[in-house]
């Protein structure tokens, strides 16, 4: 007897829990069908450029001359690799994209070591003026870099040091050296840097450094040992802006590499407008072959961005 | 192995004293109880033995040592901390090991050392977890067992069962009663619950307002309180205390409470004589007030008057919230007591045990 109720019981159960949570699920869309709407309207309207751009990169010059690019879109498809085929058979292309590298990869290493040193002194360690200090490098947020670049300028041709760097070429220091870049642009990147990290190393618990200490730590071991490894959601945010930030630079590279052979992607891909006039089917083409890299590293260190973005918001 | 001294310790921040001209002898071996309402200094106290904070003035020893400007590190003491602060991206072993392995200790001594503090807390299969994998419990024992394996002069505890529910809070306080005869080092143990106080204590330290109140065990500083704050704190529920005035009727002695007359026990009439028809207060504690049908054997008792205001039953136990005249106070009964709410009753007033304070300076009359 009672297996018999169990038996006709459990199906019928199941198919209730079924519909309960069919219910509860539905239940739970409907008030958040506007924000769906939303989110689905703002990310439409952020892409369509992006595809606009990709769409028009494997389109022929006249194509994308005589009609709009979403007629691209209707068969028959007329694509084509040729743009993508012009700009990296470019003269200096695959330089500008080893320069790029030489740029980006020093400066994200150099913003992240120093503005990690920093902000953990300023987080953590006691010492005289620390707030005033820290308060003078938010300060400088404000000031925009433009402002800077003929100070700053000035300041490299004097200070030049015109011997050759042996292999990746410039001089050791000034204008066209990468030596005089890099400095640029970690002193433009470390404000924000520093303060993003200060704010994060300051939400780690106290009682982690006292324990740290009493199990004799130094500061540069809690640092190291500490610090540096539950930071890792921030300082790969940070490393992913920064990348971003140093890879799409124009400005500074326009002001501080005159020198083609030094130059970056930024600035060859600039320099193919200006050279062929109004082809900007290459000027396409160009785009996605520099947003290449900068994809990789996001997608490589996405799971951590996302985990960045959250920090703080979840408690662990 | 280290006995700790307090020589006229005080810490200001600012213009406030957190801690007050503290002195105290903790001899070696001695499981010592800081206990005191929030804010009392407690931790304070605890955080200045251990380094983490400075000393505004006295001195420090730890043994023989005087530790005022001795880095934390060098103190040779273990803190379990009450958010445990286990590093959370090490497993367990790693965190155990981590500060054998800044002072250098060989690999298998660490490894031995480690393990024997896992098998002595039971933690042996967690060693290769990470702590958010862990149980509050399993990461009280990491925590416990951290300072285990540094083999420490002292062990301090701040509030280390106040994140754990109360089921595992009983069992972890015997188990860290325990621990401590098996290791035979000194703890040092900050908490605001003066049950942990009273269950786990050799001595308990009472401080209030960054002042030490009273140092003894903890069979003192419950029967004899040296001031309203610690009668007030120490037992639970809390002592009941009259404003009363002393009376003289020919060669008895008795204290008026208006509703009621209590006679005084023999042996504090000497000591009450000044304080004849002077205000006074009186302490009672809610266990020494019993239903008058149910008065244990051979207790000094005096009956008196009483309306119940509120029963609460516990079962092994009965509490009455009792009105008398202008006072409120509270009994412990015995639960085969008649007593309902709104009913007149008579209680029995244990005598002998009546505490008396000065209405001016607080401190017990004896």
């Amino acid at each position: 007897m009672a297996t018999r109720y169990g038996a006709m019981e459990q199906p019928e159960l199941a198919a209730g829990e079924e519909r309960a949570s069919f219910g509860d699920r539905f239940k739970g869309f409907l008030p958040r069908l506007p924000l769906h709407a939303v989110l689905i309207a703002v990310i439409i309207i952020w892409s369509v450029p992006t595809i606009a751009l990709l769409i028009s990169s494997f389109r022929s010059p006249q194509d994308i001359a005589s009609d709009g690019w979403w007629n691209a879109l209707i068969p028959p498809w007329d694509f084509t690799w040729s743009n993508y085929d012009a700009v990296l058979n470019q003269r200096g292309m695959g330089r500008a994209f080893v320069n790029s590298l030489l740029i980006t990869v020093p400066v994200t290493i150099l913003v992240l070591l120093i503005a990690a040193a920093a902000a953990y002194a300023i987080a953590w360690m006691e010492f005289p003026l620390r707030n005033g200090l820290f308060l003078v490098m938010v300060a400088m947020l404000v000031v925009p870099l433009q402002m800077t670049l003929i100070p700053v300028l000035r300041l490299y041709v004097n200070l030049s040091i015109d011997t050759e760097v042996p292999i990746i070429g410039g001089r050791v220091f000034g204008p066209n050296s990468y030596l005089g870049i890099w400095l640029a642009h970690t002193a433009y990147g470390l404000p924000f840097a520093i303060f993003l990290l200060r704010n994060f190393f300051g939400s780690l618990p106290r009682d982690l450094f006292e324990s740290a200490y009493l199990d004799g730590a130094s500061d540069l071991r809690v640092f190291f040992r500490i610090v540096l490894p539950l930071s890792m959601p921030a300082l790969a945010s940070l490393a992913i802006f920064q990348f971003l930030w140093t890879w799409n630079d124009l400005l500074v590279a326009l002001i501080l590499l005159g020198d083609p052979n030094l130059a970056p992607m930024t600035l060859r891909i600039n320099s193919l407008v200006s050279s062929f006039g109004s082809s900007y089917q290459l000027l396409t083409a160009a785009a996605f072959v520099s947003m290449a890299v900068p994809l990789v590293i996001f997608f490589a260190l996405q799971r951590y961005f996302v985990q960045g973005i959250l920090a703080g918001a979840v408690k662990g | 192995m280290a006995g700790v001294t307090f020589e006229n310790v005080s810490k200001k921040f600012g213009d406030t004293y957190a801690v007050k001209d503290l002195s105290m002898d903790i001899p070696d071996k001695e499981f010592l109880v800081l206990v005191g309402p929030s804010g009392c200094g407690k931790s304070t106290t605890l955080r200045m033995l251990a380094g983490l904070d400075t000393i505004t003035s006295g001195i420090i020893r730890i043994g023989d040592r005087i530790v005022n400007n001795v880095p934390a590190k060098d103190r040779d003491i273990a803190m379990v901390f009450q958010s445990y602060a286990l590093y959370p991206h090490m497993s367990v072993y790693d965190n155990m090991a981590f500060g054998l392995t800044l002072r250098k200790m060989p690999k298998a001594e660490i490894e031995r050392r480690v393990r024997e503090a896992a098998t002595l807390l039971g933690i042996e299969n967690l060693l290769n977890r990470k702590p958010r994998q862990l149980s509050g419990g399993q990461r009280q024992r990491v925590a416990l067992g951290r300072a285990i394996v540094r083999d420490p002069a002292v062990f301090l505890l701040d509030e280390p069962l106040s994140n754990l529910d109360a089921k595992l809070r009983v069992q972890t306080r015997a188990e860290i009663s325990k621990l401590h005869q098996r290791l035979g080092t000194t703890f040092i143990y900050v908490t605001h619950d003066q049950v942990e106080a009273m269950t786990m204590a050799t001595k308990i330290a009472v401080l209030n307002l960054g002042v030490l109140q009273q140092l003894g065990t903890p069979q003192e500083v419950y029967e004899t309180p040296v001031n309203v704050f610690v009668a007030g704190f120490i037992g639970s529920p809390s002592t009941n205390f009259f404003n009363a005035v002393m009376r003289r009727d020919g060669d008895a002695i008795f204290v008026d409470l208006g509703a009621f007359k209590l006679p005084v026990a023999p042996q504090m009439q000497k000591a009450l004589m000044p304080y004849i028809d002077k205000p006074i207060i009186v302490g009672i504690r809610p266990e020494h007030i019993h239903d008058a049908e149910f008065t244990p054997a051979s207790t000094d008792v005096a009956v008196v008057p009483a309306q119940v205001d509120v029963t609460e039953m516990l079962g092994n136990e009965t509490l009455l919230h009792l009105v008398a005249g202008e006072h409120r106070f509270l009994a412990r009964v015995d639960p085969r007591t008649q007593a309902r709410p709104g009913r007149d009753m008579k209680v029995a007033v244990d005598v002998s045990s009546m505490m008396f304070f000065d209405p001016e300076t607080e401190m017990a009359i004896r």
